[in-house]
């Protein structure tokens, strides 16, 4: 105790941060860290999941950027990541913002639009399957033929499956970051507005100048958290193409669908380790570029 | 409700196990198979006469979703958890044999000479190195099932017995809206459903084409005839307009709903089918070719004695599987799954034959090929793709399936090459 | 507190003094009118979800929302399962167990990464959040093997402890203490507080809104977990919801009306969950204000 006491402040903050991080640090190195390892371990060697593993040097990666299917999942979740995030964040705060100032079924209206996020994904992923089938099933098709148009082929296209297939995925995790967002808008301290509002300046330049500003923890959040789920992005693709996993010539397919399709229909394990391997690697580059591009400007 | 009996019988059938296990000095082994109400209940009945004609020894039944069944067998096995005694499709042993996790059949018990002479010939795929590692219950093969309804309306009496004759009903039943959509399909289709075991076992060899090398280690479809076969499937979407691969999401959702004249599919759907109100259906055998060939696509899911299983457990097991492999076992199997048997001497039985549903399934199975897959999924791809990119990016069907034969050959030389 | 910050929106603000009469503006109107109409759309593909579950097979794919001849069977047939009920408290259980124990320890790690100045805090900020980059996919395969050896396998431990802390808590926890403003801590320390009271009774209070959103969120993360709790567990009885919900699914058929009957049951908790916690998010603030 006394020893405790004779340190210097600074000194002090490092014990009680290394007392707060013990326990959770060894959770991660044992937990998380360990099989991580493994998984980059196991990216040099060939296992089918049944047998022994056997090193193969770098041949998983060599294989990798030869196959053309790679390539075209790599292509794919870049799209999934490049109009993801933006879409979803834009659409979610305006969301926010408005449903921030609305007192009328305030209550009923939010927990409406975070309804999506807390439904079953499989079965949603059926409903939006349905909706976009072509007559006489489908929603979207039915609406269109009714209008004297010619149907959309939705899902069975090289090039409208992959849009298709987004949008549920933006819907779902939309209540999530309007849920996020009205967090940070009501974290920001009243005095900020009231100065403002003194001053008589507009509501445009009120959310420009102050809102924006000080939601930057949450908006920082948010771009990180949401790209990583874009790359990420497996339970909409998997469910909405269950039949043809990854739709018609794998025009919907993302990295991590390759990687479980490897892994659990293929059990080619240690290619599968090796894809982990470069998504882990993009995930931690596009964190890292957002991470510093957002700090403290 | 057949379900609830189901598991009134699963429910009642674990507690006795449980207390069967606390008696002492019992053998408990334990089987696993994926979730099926009918194959639960059947391996119930089984594993009740079993215990009963061996005292001392109690069978512990585990089930798992179909969907995920393989990768919890894969995870378990090699950890040397789970099963003594295990359900596996055919086309998955190899692997298992690889690795060491299946133990060959005893041959005091299951002499080579004798399954060869008593079981159909396919299930030769499970002979490795001159041992059988594991035989099947029951066998499957596909069949065309009809809306007699449908075929009512449209003023047709019997079910096609050839392609040409197939076509010609399909355009019949047919309907389409103003806009010239399908709203009820003359025949279904869809690659990723059964089309492309009908297309790989059936269609190219009607048309005069051979899949492959008797080893299944070569693809040999890549031939004018192959290219014939698979034009003619893709006709009946694209020229003939009987058939849309996309409508109603799954074609067997088509042909439960009503919207479908017909549909192949495999004898697994005859149980959903019997559950399906308002539909009236029967069975025929698969069409025959323009040469009057016929075929079929016939597997399996085979037992097998895991490497876990050691001592008097591996007796108990050796002595499970001589029961579930038995002319009885094969009987109740066929009576509460619908699934055929795995030896002639049981499935052809003139009962069986004339059954109205299960007869031509049993036809299927006397000239039926059960391909040796190397990766059943990463082969049916390569099928699918083809058919997508015929319809999808407008590909001939000589170029789609020249790519194809490619891409399977390149599947199969990494298999077995390790 | 110097300024008696309370904190309270931008909406508190314009219409707290004024709202006894609310005041009925153009442009509000057609906010609320645009905001309605969206949440409508939001919930579409739901209510025919709801639809579904009350329909027999043969109208599955009927687009009218009321079924023709609505049925109760299919909750009939799912609720007469004895094993639904032992899913669903199996699932509460363990979403309960992993939300209070991730909440804590979040908040806790979360904390010590914002407040704390000491070597290695952004390393270990980035070795925890880069643990999002591992798709679960590949990390089962090692949890397996690790609870085999340490006896894990079918037990609730077994299902939870993957989940017992998460780099997504810690990183939105993080970011929400940066808006703790140092000088409430700084005053609490001086009126002698330890470092672990200070979190506890001063930061911790001022994000209740965030620890809100993180319970829900967590709560609904392992609620519907699925792949885990499927390689980890053996006996029907320890299956969670998703699990077992996947036993309606049997080879090559789907019955998908039993799926949406379930996928329906499912939401119950999540939503009571949500009604319960997102009161906090709102008016946990004005709250922690006062205290502060």
């Amino acid at each position: 105790m006394k020893l405790y006491r004779n340190l210097s402040i600074s000194q002090k903050q490092v014990v009680w941060a290394w007392t707060f991080l013990a326990l959770p640090v060894l959770f991660y190195v044992v937990i998380r860290f360990y099989p991580t390892l493994n998984a980059i371990v196991l990216s040099f060697q060939d296992w089918n999941l049944l047998g022994a593993r056997t090193w193969v040097g770098l041949e998983n990666y060599d294989r990798l950027i030869h196959d053309p299917v790679f390539w075209k999942v790599f292509k794919n979740t870049f799209i999934y990541l490049i109009l993801g995030t933006p879409l979803s964040l834009l659409a979610s705060f305006t969301i926010a913002y408005h449903l921030d100032k609305i007192r009328f079924l305030h209550g009923t209206l939010r927990a409406l639009y975070f309804l999506p996020f807390l439904t079953s994904t499989v079965a949603m992923a059926w409903v939006w399957r349905w909706f976009y089938q072509p007559v006489p099933i489908g929603l979207f098709n039915n609406f269109i033929a009714s209008m004297g148009f010619q149907q959309i082929a939705f899902l069975n296209s090289t090039t409208n499956a992959l849009p298709a297939i987004l949008l549920p995925a933006i819907w779902a995790g939309l209540g999530f970051q309007i849920i996020i967002f009205m967090a940070g808008l009501r974290a920001i301290p009243i005095s900020y507005y009231e100065a403002a509002r003194i001053d008589g300046v507009s509501s445009w330049t009120i959310l420009r100048e102050i809102t924006v500003p000080l939601l930057k923890p949450t908006i920082v959040f948010l771009v990180v958290f949401s790209s990583i789920s874009f790359l990420r992005i497996f339970d909409q693709v998997f469910n909405m193409t269950t039949n043809n996993p990854g739709g018609p010539l794998d025009s919907t397919k993302p990295l991590v669908l390759m990687i479980y399709q490897t892994a659990f229909t293929s059990y080619d394990m240690g290619y599968a380790a090796a894809q982990t391997v470069v998504l882990f690697s993009i995930l931690l580059v596009v964190s890292l570029l957002q991470l510093r591009i957002m700090r403290d400007r | 409700m057949k379900a609830i009996t189901t598991l009134a019988l699963c429910a009642s059938s674990a507690l006795g196990t449980l207390f069967a296990a606390g008696s002492a000095s019992a053998v408990e082994i334990e089987y696993w198979q994926y979730i099926f109400d009918a194959r639960i209940t059947a391996m119930d009945t089984l594993i009740a006469n079993f215990e009963a004609a061996n005292p001392g020894i109690t069978v512990k039944q585990s089930t798992f979703p179909y969907a995920d069944y393989r990768t919890k067998v894969a995870a378990a096995i090699p950890a040397g958890q789970g099963p003594d005694v295990v359900q596996l499709f055919y086309g998955w042993l190899n692997d298992y044999v690889a690795a060491d996790l299946i133990q060959p059949l005893p041959t005091d018990v299951f002499p080579v000479e004798r399954i060869e002479a008593e079981f159909f010939p396919m299930v030769q795929a499970m002979k490795i190195d001159g041992n059988y590692m594991a035989l099947p219950t029951a066998v499957r093969s596909l069949a065309l099932f009809y809306n007699t309804k449908l075929f009512a309306e449209a003023g047709i009496t019997a079910p096609p017995a050839t392609l040409d004759e197939m076509v010609s009903i399909a355009e019949k039943l047919t309907k389409k809206d103003g806009a010239g959509n399908i709203t009820v399909e003359g025949i279904t289709s869809g690659m990723t459903a059964q089309d492309h075991q009908w297309l790989r076992e059936v269609l190219f060899r009607q048309f005069g084409a051979v899949p492959y090398t008797d080893d299944y280690r070569t693809v040999t479809y890549n031939t004018p005839e192959g290219a014939a076969a698979l034009e003619f499937y893709t006709s009946l979407e694209q020229t003939m307009g009987v058939t849309s691969s996309t409508f109603m999401d799954e074609p067997q959702a088509a042909f439960k709903a009503g919207r479908a004249g017909m549909h192949i599919d495999g004898s697994f759907r005859i149980g959903a089918l019997k559950d399906t109100r308002g539909l009236e259906w029967a069975v025929a055998e698969l069409p025959a070719g323009p040469t009057g060939v016929q075929s079929n696509y016939a597997s399996y899911w085979v037992n097998a004695i895991t490497s876990k299983a050691t001592g008097e457990k591996y007796d108990a097991a050796v002595k499970f599987m001589d029961y579930i492999t038995s002319d009885e076992a094969m009987q109740v199997w066929l009576e509460t799954v619908g699934e055929l048997p795995a030896k002639p001497s049981a499935a052809l039985t003139d009962a069986n034959i004339a059954d109205p549903v299960y007869g031509p399934f049993i036809k299927g199975l006397g000239y039926s090929h059960a391909t040796i897959f190397a990766d059943e999924t990463g082969q049916r791809q390569v099928l699918v793709d083809a058919v997508s990119r015929i319809f999808l990016e407008n590909q001939s069907p000589a170029d789609a399936l020249a790519i194809a034969a490619a891409a399977e050959q390149t599947l199969l030389d990494a298999y077995y090459a390790k | 507190m110097a300024d008696s910050q309370i904190r309270a929106s931008a909406a508190a603000l314009m219409n707290a003094p004024t709202s006894a009469k609310p005041r009925r503006d153009p442009a509000a109107i057609i906010r609320w009118t645009l905001l309605a109409m969206g949440a409508i759309v939001m919930v579409m593909p739901i209510v025919y979800m709801l639809s579904a579950s009350f329909k027999y097979p043969y109208e599955m794919y009927n687009l009218n929302i009321i079924p023709k001849e609505p049925t109760a069977e299919n909750y009939a047939y799912v609720l007469s399962d004895g094993r639904f009920y032992r899913w669903f408290i199996n699932s509460f259980i363990i979403a309960t167990c992993t939300t209070v124990s991730a909440v804590f320890f979040d908040a806790l790690v979360g904390y010590a990464l914002c407040k704390f100045r000491f070597r290695g805090r952004y390393i270990i900020f980035i070795a925890i959040l880069s643990t999002l980059m591992i798709p679960t996919e590949m990390l089962v395969i090692p949890w397996y093997l690790m609870s085999r050896s340490l006896g894990w396998l079918d037990t609730y431990w077994g299902i939870m402890f993957p989940g017992m802390m998460t780099a997504f808590g810690t990183f939105l926890m993080k970011q929400f203490f940066e808006t703790v403003p140092d000088d409430f801590l700084e005053a609490a320390r001086i009126d002698g507080l330890n470092e672990f009271q200070i979190w506890w009774s001063v930061a911790l209070p001022l994000v209740t809104p965030a620890l809100s959103a993180l319970a829900i969120f967590v709560f609904l993360g392992n609620w519907t977990a699925f792949i885990w709790p499927l390689i980890v567990t053996n006996s029907q009885e320890l299956y969670t919801l998703p699990v077992g919900l996947t036993t309606f699914s049997v080879e090559q058929t789907v019955d998908w009306e039993l799926i949406m009957t379930g996928a329906a049951l499912a939401t119950i908790p999540t939503l009571i969950v949500f009604l319960v916690f997102q009161r906090y998010i709102i008016h946990g603030i004005a709250m922690a204000g006062l205290k502060g």
